[in-house]
């Protein structure tokens, strides 16, 4: 009896193949590598260009065979937009952390989101700064302890974390935003179709587009990957509850 | 065909004719409209004009349209340079082109809205943090800023380097009359082979000013200051005015300059016999030619707007061949011709 | 019983992170006694019984594209 030997899953082909310099079990990886898929199942690489940020994937322009740069911390939509103007037909995404995204870039992202900026972000969330040694992120839950909060995240003297999911869908030039997280295969899944979606609203010119993935940084949390996953689900989707809060899209792509 | 324009106006327009066509920029006086004219005339011209959230975003808009390998330019006041200089790091380490028009107002802090020079340091020793340099020039009057607008662009995308016009409150808002320079055609611009643009056909190309092995950095870094070598080597420029017999030459620039040719012809009168060294490339600065006039003369005296910029230039260049005097005002106060005056008589004594 | 799928493991890739093997249905994936040159005990299958379906679970949840997924059909002849 003959067979048929057919790969239904390998390396996509707009990741680099340069090994990624991420933790083990960081889910930096899982999400580096459905961008890329989403780029080649939507045939688009050669018409992409990316903006990585400062944190632990400052090097995710070399991880991927795009056109790319890296932007100083917190920047990225700034320079996306730079880029997206430049050439409106290109696709122009960035790739942000939490420190990123909702310290110091936060001017930057909700200004983009505001203007409708015609550009897809990837926003990973982890609770931490992961780069700099775990430090207390705006993201970082309420009593949760980091190396800058080490009596546990108190309001009094830090705030809340912050939800950027929900901040940025009362703008109305958000197209399309989602949270999800990527901790089981079917989460995976959910995840992939998410940021498919996002890079189509792009396509279709209807504005500013984000996923947030809640993600583990085992190293900083000081657990085991699978632990971190577990801590995940049941803390930070408590905080940072999954689901969509704007979509513009419907009828549309 | 020469026509009566605002300094902010002339500038912008000189800029389009340049080939620019992607403006980004926010409100700040004295130069909110270079920002407004630019509203106005880039979807004149098909070109893209952008309001930013602050000049933080401002800049960094700049680096990733400069990413595309198109000519790209904003312009500000003092308090907004100073907010764009982490950026300026950035492009410089990028090796980014782009063009910022710096209007100078009196500082620090927020200052006021009146000319000064006082952000010299800032532009020629580096605002951001780093071994960088930007080309700076300091045209002094709205002709000279218009026609400069494209040897600006030109030397950028030459050199991959930024460069700053630096000029003043009172060039930016004062009107003469304008011959425009003509215009480029940007059809003719090729797209440079560092451009990010889309990958299509070709290998992936990166931007970066980024690299965690030191000697990797290094090498970009040696690559920077080759650059800047050139750049002193061969596009150093500068004004003499009537130094041939000159007992005194006063060194200034940009408005200053323009004062002190009033001054330079008063003092004459009176039998001083004063001349005018005006660099106009304040980066890199001509300190050979400063040298070797220096040894002429009896008495440099430079004068400013600011405590003492460019004086430390200007005494580099002199390197001790003479006397080296200084007067200037700052915060805003502009030095009428008559204080000037005063000080050259001082030192004629 | 034949074989329906299996996965090849770059195993210099690998970091050890162990999601692919949390994930894995048929728990045909473990850490090898052996280590590769980052120092960790890299993934293997292990699947004497021919249980891999080829679903490609281990491949959704590895942070380091180490996975390649085959599956294999019967030829219709």
């Amino acid at each position: 009896m003959a067979t048929v030997d057919k790969i239904v899953a390998q390396m996509p082909k707009s990741l680099s193949k340069i090994e990624f310099s991420y933790c083990p079990g960081c889910h930096h990886g899982i999400v580096h590598r459905l961008i890329a898929e989403v780029i080649d199942e939507l045939g688009i690489a050669g018409r992409t260009l990316m903006v990585a940020p400062v944190g632990c994937s400052v090097f995710a322009y070399n991880f991927f065979d795009l056109d790319g740069t890296v932007a100083a911390h917190g920047r990225a939509p700034a320079v996306a937009t730079g880029m997206k103007r430049a050439l409106p037909d290109r696709i122009v995404f960035t790739y942000q952390g939490d420190g990123d995204l909702a310290s110091i870039g936060t001017a930057e992202i909700v200004h983009a989101a505001n203007r409708g900026e015609n550009i897809t972000t990837i926003f990973i969330n982890n609770a931490v700064y992961g780069m700099t040694g775990g430090q207390m992120a705006p993201t970082t839950l309420l009593g949760q302890k980091t190396t800058t909060s080490p009596y546990g995240r108190e309001p009094k003297a830090n705030g809340y974390p912050i939800r950027m999911s929900e901040m940025l869908s009362t703008l109305d030039g958000a197209a399309y935003i989602e949270r999800t997280m990527v901790t089981t295969p079917q989460n995976v899944i959910k995840t992939k179709a998410a940021i498919k979606k996002a890079f189509q609203a792009q396509i279709k010119g209807l504005g500013f587009s984000m996923v947030e993935v809640l993600s583990t940084c085992p190293t900083n949390w000081g657990m085991t990957p699978i632990e971190a996953m577990k801590w995940l689900e049941e803390n930070m989707t408590k905080t940072f509850p999954l689901g969509v809060f704007v979509d513009r899209t419907k009828g549309m792509i | 065909m020469k026509m009566l324009m605002k300094g902010t106006e002339a500038i912008a327009e000189a800029a389009i004719r340049a080939g620019c066509r992607l403006y980004f920029g926010y409100p700040i006086t004295p130069q909110s409209e270079l920002t407004e004219y630019m509203a106005k005339r880039m979807p004149e011209v098909n070109g893209v004009f952008l309001q930013s959230e602050s000049e933080v975003a401002t800049v960094n808009m700049l680096y990733g349209a400069a990413c595309t390998g198109k000519r790209v330019m904003t312009s500000t006041s003092s308090p907004g340079f100073s907010l764009m200089q982490e950026g300026i790091s950035y492009m410089a380490g990028a090796e980014l082109p782009a063009v910022f028009i710096n209007v100078m107002r009196g500082g620090p802090g927020l200052g006021d809205i009146q000319p000064s020079q006082s952000d010299y340091f800032q532009a020629t020793k580096g605002g951001g943090h780093g071994d960088y340099r930007m080309i700076v020039l300091a045209p002094h009057t709205l002709q000279e800023a218009a026609n400069i607008m494209g040897e600006a662009f030109d030397l950028a995308f030459k050199y991959r380097m930024l460069v700053t016009i630096l000029v003043d409150g009172m060039i930016g808002q004062m009107m003469e009359p304008v011959e425009l320079p003509e215009w480029k055609n940007i059809e003719e611009f090729k797209e440079p082979d560092w451009a990010l643009t889309g990958a299509k056909d070709r290998k992936p190309r990166k931007v970066t000013s980024f690299d965690l092995d030191p000697y990797e950095l290094e090498k970009m870094n040696l690559r920077y200051q080759a650059t800047y070598k050139k750049v002193t080597e061969n596009e150093v420029r500068y004004e003499e005015f009537k130094i041939a017999d000159a007992d005194i030459i006063v060194v200034a620039y940009g408005t200053m300059a323009r004062i002190v040719k009033t001054v330079v012809d008063s003092a004459r009168k009176e039998g001083i016999k004063v001349g005018l060294f005006r660099p106009i490339t304040l980066w890199p600065f001509p300190y050979e030619r400063l040298s070797e006039i220096a040894g002429n003369v009896k008495h440099i005296l430079t004068v400013e707007m600011s405590y003492g910029q460019m004086l430390e230039d200007v005494k580099l260049g002199v390197n001790g061949k003479t006397d080296v005097e200084f007067y200037g005002r700052s915060a805003g106060v502009v030095p009428t011709p008559m204080e000037v005056l005063e000080a050259i008589k001082k030192i004629a004594r | 019983m034949a074989k329906k799928g299996y996965v090849e493991i770059d195993s210099d890739r690998c970091k050890g992170c162990g999601l692919c093997i949390n994930a894995c249905p048929q728990h045909v994936l473990r850490f090898s006694d052996k280590f590769n040159d980052k120092g960790y005990h890299y993934a293997e299958l292990y699947d004497p019984d021919d249980k891999c379906p080829g679903c490609a679970f281990c491949y959704y949840m590895c942070p380091d594209v180490c996975i390649t997924v085959h599956r294999v059909t019967e030829e219709r002849v």
